[in-house]
């Protein structure tokens, strides 16, 4: 067994047991009743009771916008307040002291986590990408054959590097900020991130489903607790949908147990298939798809997204969009595909049809839209549709193209969700019309910085947003064996016409928030400030590296999915 | 050699990169006659300039040994090319790599040295802008992507530059952003060049994976099959438009114009709307050996360099009377290309950077002297700004055809190639007739634009603000010596480029070429000396208002293109609330209806329960007894 994989996993669990330890009784003689009252929130927001029959309203964009207009009130996003705004009330003062200390410790274990995944990825031979390294595999459950089987190669390397790179850029901008309920979050950050590498990692088909399931809760909560105005309705959307979809997974998964009688990963990837039926194959790959398609999300089940988007915290976005997305494409790419290869082809018009469907209508919707943190989610949509589309084609470069704008797509917008959320704080609304425009001129840092990554969104060549788009459309170009090439280059010609659209929401958007003459009546705080700055900077030089030396990724990706594939290099 | 071609591409890439980057780091001193940053202007100059100084090197380098074939090779037979790595996709492979050329080599000269002019100019147009320091570093991007589009060995490298080209006109035409139509001019020009750009990689993925590699080498050297090869050339088509403002997707570049002048003269001269042109003449065996490619090239630049030519006739801002003259003077370009000429297109290429740029900087030191774009507010100009006068005559001498500027050489050899084209009849024919009525247009709109500014009364009014995104205060004086320059230096090659001669003069085509636009140059002058202060646009008559708005075609895009799109987004959005989440919250109220039901079972009268257990005893035990 390798210490260095089950390390990543308990690094992080001993730091929520940390935080769990680190209650305050060390600091307040009675630390039930004080921390309940210093957990009190400072917002009413929190304590208002959840809004009767939370149905979601049709349209939360318009329904929220008004609001930082007309309330003087600052706006009830729990994570717009920044640390200058707390009196220095001796409470709100243990409260910054206690805040410091659970983001102290969830930084430094996700830092840890992050030099750890940095020594896996040094450690990793680069030489057989392909192959499964580092494996571990201890007995878990005798009884049903549940194996603890991690393992690490080409395609989850990257991801889990990702993971890690997210988790603790989140806590490095939680570090310049005080939250409400400081250790809850960071201790939800820490599951999260357990669940999201394990899920990378594991290699045992109900070990995946189980890190699968772990992140639902964390996430559930920060929306639930830390989100915006409606949060309840979104985060009760988020858990039911993703749930159900599990549900679905869960089924597909034990479709291929009856089948084969073995969970282990890498055995059924090296069997290609063999042992299944073509027909179990087709209703396995339907069900496990339809799983994985809730979580990446593909059109038309992809409405969870945008509320969750706009509700969730900034943190909560940046893991949603960067990690939790990833989870769904990871699965295509590790579980449905090698597993279930007459499945796939059956499927794959379909999966191709709806990814761009999604592309279209991801970048409509997202031309639409007035608020800035639900064109990013919409905006999601459309990047997953080239991912999808991608997988649809079954030939490597597809699969190359959807891993490489997987880890594209979580760079960018994460960051995206970053600025947004950022802009959201200094303005108190991230409705575009209420945000004027002039922005460049206003906080010429952060304006610089929203361009930058908007353009690497809309897939600039020589930014890593463009591999991933351009190479899904070449694989398109010429589908794997079996599949109908004229419907794949209608496909193509609708991907493209979909980087048309994209350009166009994003140009627009920049028109609208960026340029033009500033609201000089608006307060908007200062530009980018140096902790903003730590996070940031990371995920803007990792999409110029990949941008203009896209190898870096594809020679770690591509021998594992010729692998995958079943075909020779 | 291929190590000076790769710093040749570099060096602007790194100077832009500091620029950004660096420039205010530290304060830093102000330079106290241009008022922007030093940091800033020697991030910008030195790295173009030590590009230039390479070419030179590299020119010289390639001119070693014999070629034969096109000008350019003969020229500079030596090529090289090399490879940094080879990238595996899964499918076809892209080689990073650069190939030197001949016709590199030439096109790189043309973008290095306008670039040069385009930086030093710029330092006194941008006298005390905050911004030089990201604007100027945008031109060094731009002068790098153009650069990797001229040395590039392998078209998907290519594209990279292809397309950071088109981000650097965005970011340098939204200069001035304050004003929403510059941003909105910003917008159109990216938009228009990436639909474009669309086609252009759907045709570099049909080369490539026909030809089982990316590399232009290879790609030229592979044996096509022609369909294949009329299909991606049709494609490539798409992009070229786009890049090089042809019709249809011509309609970004008059509004580009919203930029600052220096990048008007830079995209609207010697890079951008030249790349499209380069590229062709790189595949030009491709393109030769698929015709209806070049009857659609021959249909869509017939088209355009008419309907060019009267609308710049009747512009009154001059920025863009030349905008329309650069649409027109590459659709001559194109009318070379698809006549089966890449020498006479290539040869317009350079004669027409040469004065187009000109042009351009001499309207930009007439608008800084003005305050004002627009030829109704000049005139008479030609005592205050001598230097200028004398310097633009050359250029629209040039532009016209009038000998001996370089214009009259260029124009003669395309309008040869034309007359002798290898087309379709009846494409041929109208390529030709429009080329001959165009000169006549070009003669006229030169004309005016050159009586407009600088002869009849002075118009000029000093005014009291400067206007952001266009104006600076009337200060009568002639441009600073850092915009004089260059415009010193762009009017010998304006003026003597033709003289190299390199494609034999047709001595007959071009005396019927000179009294065509002798003729359009004189019935303006009639007009405009009947009465000089009135525009003697007005010889169009009922046709001067569909000319003025270039025939409708931004109403009618906007109507076809725009407005649906917009119009299907509000129903994408409507949809998703009520159709696909609709189906959601629908589920979800299903859900709760149903538990309301099953929930009238569960009223807490235990008789009901035990009513239900018996029940359900006696219908195991008949079941057991019915199925056992």
């Amino acid at each position: 067994m390798n210490w260095l994989l089950i390390a990543l996993l308990a690094v992080p669990g001993l730091g929520t047991l940390a935080l769990l330890a680190g209650r305050p009784s060390t600091q307040t003689p009675a630390p039930a009743t004080a921390a309940s009252q210093i957990e009190q929130p400072p917002s009413p927001a929190l304590a208002e009771p959840p809004a009767p029959g939370t149905e979601p309203t049709p349209s939360p964009a318009l329904a929220e916008s008004p609001a930082p207009v007309t309330e003087p009130t600052p706006s009830p996003s729990l994570v717009a307040a920044p640390a200058s705004g707390i009196e220095p009330t001796p409470s709100s003062a243990r409260a910054s002291d206690r805040s410091r200390a659970a983001t102290r410790i969830g930084l430094v274990t996700s830092g840890l986590t992050l030099v750890l995944s940095i020594v896996l990825a040094a450690v990793f031979d680069y030489g057989s990408a392909g192959r499964m390294q580092l494996e571990t595999n201890l007995a878990w459950i005798p009884g049903l054959d549940l194996r603890f089987h991690l393992g690490v190669d080409g395609i989850s390397l990257p991801l889990v590097v990702l993971t890690a790179l997210l988790t603790f850029l989140c806590f490095g901008y939680l570090a310049g900020q005080t939250t409400p309920r400081p250790r809850a979050l960071a201790f939800a950050l820490l599951v999260l991130e357990i669940g999201m590498i394990g899920t990378f990692l594991a290699l045992d088909l109900l070990l995946f489903f189980v890190f699968f399931e772990v992140v639902l809760i964390p996430m559930y909560f920060v929306i639930a607790i830390w989100g915006g105005h409606d949060r309840r309705a979104a985060a009760i959307k988020f858990i039911l949908y993703t749930l159900l979809g599990s549900a679905v997974l869960l089924l597909g998964l034990l479709v291929i147990y009856a089948q084969t009688g073995t969970l282990d990963m890498v055995q059924l990837a090296a069997r290609h298939g063999a042992g299944i039926a073509r027909t179990p194959q087709i209703l396995a790959f339907l069900a496990i798809g339809l799983g994985l398609a809730v979580k990446t999300p593909m059109w038309p089940l992809h409405t969870w997204l945008p509320d969750a988007h706009t509700e969730a915290p900034t943190v909560g976005s940046v893991l949603l969009a960067g990690v939790l997305l990833k989870m769904g494409t990871y699965g295509f790419a590790r579980i449905a595909i090698p597993v279930l290869p007459e499945g796939a082809a059956a499927l794959a018009p379909w999966l191709g049809a709806f990814a761009v469907i999604g592309i279209i209508y991801g970048s409509l919707a997202c031309l639409a839209q007035r608020d800035l943190k639900r064109m990013i989610a919409y905006s999601s949509v459309g990047h997953m549709g080239f991912v999808l589309l991608g997988f649809a084609t079954l030939t490597p470069v597809g699969i190359n193209a959807a891993l490489f704008a997987n880890i594209a797509h979580g760079l960018i917008t994460g960051l995206l969700f970053f600025l947004a959320g950022a802009i959201k704080e200094r303005y108190g609304t991230a409705d575009m019309t209420a945000l004027g425009g002039g922005m460049l001129a206003r906080l010429p840092h952060l304006g610089s910085l929203l361009t930058f990554a908007c353009i690497a969104s809309l897939g600039l060549p020589g930014l890593a947003g463009f591999w991933g788009e351009m190479l899904a459309l070449l694989g398109a170009y010429q589908p794997g064996a079996g599949q109908s090439r004229p419907l794949f280059l209608v496909f193509m010609v609708c991907g493209g016409i979909g980087t048309v659209l994209t350009a166009a929401y994003f140009l627009v958007m920049l028109s609208r928030v960026t340029h033009g003459r500033p609201d000089e009546t608006l307060a908007v705080g200062v530009d980018v400030r140096p902790f903003e700055l730590a996070a940031w900077v990371p995920l803007v030089a990792l999409t110029l590296v990949f941008g203009l030396w896209p190898k870096g990724l594809l020679s770690l990706t591509a021998p594992a999915v010729h692998l995958i594939l079943g075909v020779g290099p | 050699m291929i190590t000076i071609a790769a710093l040749i591409v570099l060096l602007p890439f790194l100077g832009a990169a500091g620029g950004l980057l660096l420039s205010r780091v530290g304060g830093g001193p102000i330079s106290a006659r241009a008022g922007v940053p030093t940091r800033a202007i020697w991030f910008a100059i030195l790295p173009t300039a030590g590009s230039a100084l390479l070419t030179v090197w590299l020119a010289v380098q390639a001119a070693k040994g014999d070629g034969t074939g096109a000008f350019w090779d003969s020229w500079f037979p030596a090529e090289a090319s090399g490879q940094l790595t080879v990238v595996d996709t899964g499918a076809v492979p892209i080689s990073v790599g650069l190939a030197v050329t001949g016709l590199s080599v030439l096109v790189g000269i043309l973008v290095v040295v306008v670039a040069l002019g385009v930086q030093v100019y710029s330092v006194g147009y941008l006298h005390g802008d905050s911004r030089y320091p990201s604007y100027s570093a945008f031109i060094s991007l731009f002068t790098s992507a153009m650069l990797l589009v001229v040395y590039s060995g392998d078209l998907l490298v290519l594209y990279v530059g292809w397309e950071v080209m088109g981000l650097c006109s965005y970011l340098l035409i939204g200069h001035w952003w304050e004003e929403k139509a510059n941003s909105r001019s910003a917008v159109k020009a990216f938009l228009v060049t990436r639909l474009g750009d669309v086609g252009f990689l759907f045709g570099i993925f049909t080369l490539g994976m026909a030809a089982k590699s990316f590399r232009i080498s290879d790609i030229l050297a592979a044996q096509l099959p022609t369909a294949t090869v009329v299909t991606a050339t049709l494609l490539l088509l798409a992009g070229v438009a786009g890049k090089s403002a042809q019709v249809p997707l011509h309609t970004w570049l008059p509004d580009a114009m919203a930029g600052p002048t220096p990048i008007s003269a830079l995209i609207h001269a010697a890079t951008m709307v030249a790349a499209g042109i380069f590229i062709v003449a790189r595949l030009y065996p491709l393109f030769l050996a698929a015709q209806p490619t070049r009857d659609v090239l021959a249909v869509s630049a017939a088209l355009g360099m008419l309907g060019a030519a009267l609308a710049a006739l009747a512009q009154d801002d001059l920025k863009r009377v030349l905008a329309y003259s650069t649409i027109s003077q590459l659709a001559y370009m194109a009318a070379a290309l698809a006549a089966g000429s890449d020498e006479a297109a290539i040869f317009h290429l350079t004669t027409h950077g040469a004065f187009k740029a000109l042009l351009f900087l001499c309207a930009g030191a007439v608008i800084h002297h003005v305050g004002s774009n627009l030829m109704s507010r000049m005139g008479g100009l030609r005592a205050a700004m001598p230097l200028t006068f004398v310097t633009m005559t050359i250029g629209f001498a040039a532009l016209m055809g009038l000998p001996p500027a370089s214009g009259f050489f260029s124009k003669d050899a395309v309008i040869a190639a034309v007359e002798h084209a290898r087309l379709t009849d009846a494409a041929q024919l109208l390529l030709y007739a429009s080329a001959l009525v165009t000169v006549g247009v070009t003669g006229a709109y030169a004309t005016r634009a050159w009586l407009r500014t600088f002869f009849g009364p002075t118009q000029v009014e000093a005014l009291p603000e400067p206007e952001p995104g266009t104006a600076h205060v009337f200060d009568g004086r002639e441009a600073p010596p850092s915009m004089l320059w260059p415009i010193g230096i762009l009017a010998i090659p304006a003026l003597a480029l033709g003289w190299t001669s390199v494609v034999e003069l047709d001595l007959g085509s071009a005396a019927i070429d000179l009294v065509i636009a002798l003729l359009g140059a004189g019935v303006v002058y009639a007009f405009w000396r009947s009465a000089p202060t009135r525009d003697p646009a007005r010889l169009l008559g009922p046709f001067y208002g569909p000319c003025a708005r270039a025939f409708y075609l931004d109403t009618v895009y906007a109507m076809v293109f725009v407005r649906p799109v917009l119009w299907l987004a509000q129903g994408v959005v409507h949809t998703d609330a009520t159709l696909v989440d609709g189906a959601v919250r629908g589920s979800g109220r299903a859900t709760l209806g149903l538990s309301r039901f099953v929930r009238l079972a569960q009223n807490g009268n235990a008789q009901l329960y035990v009513t239900g257990l018996l029940a359900g005893v006696l219908l195991i035990a008949v079941g057991a007894v019915v199925l056992g």
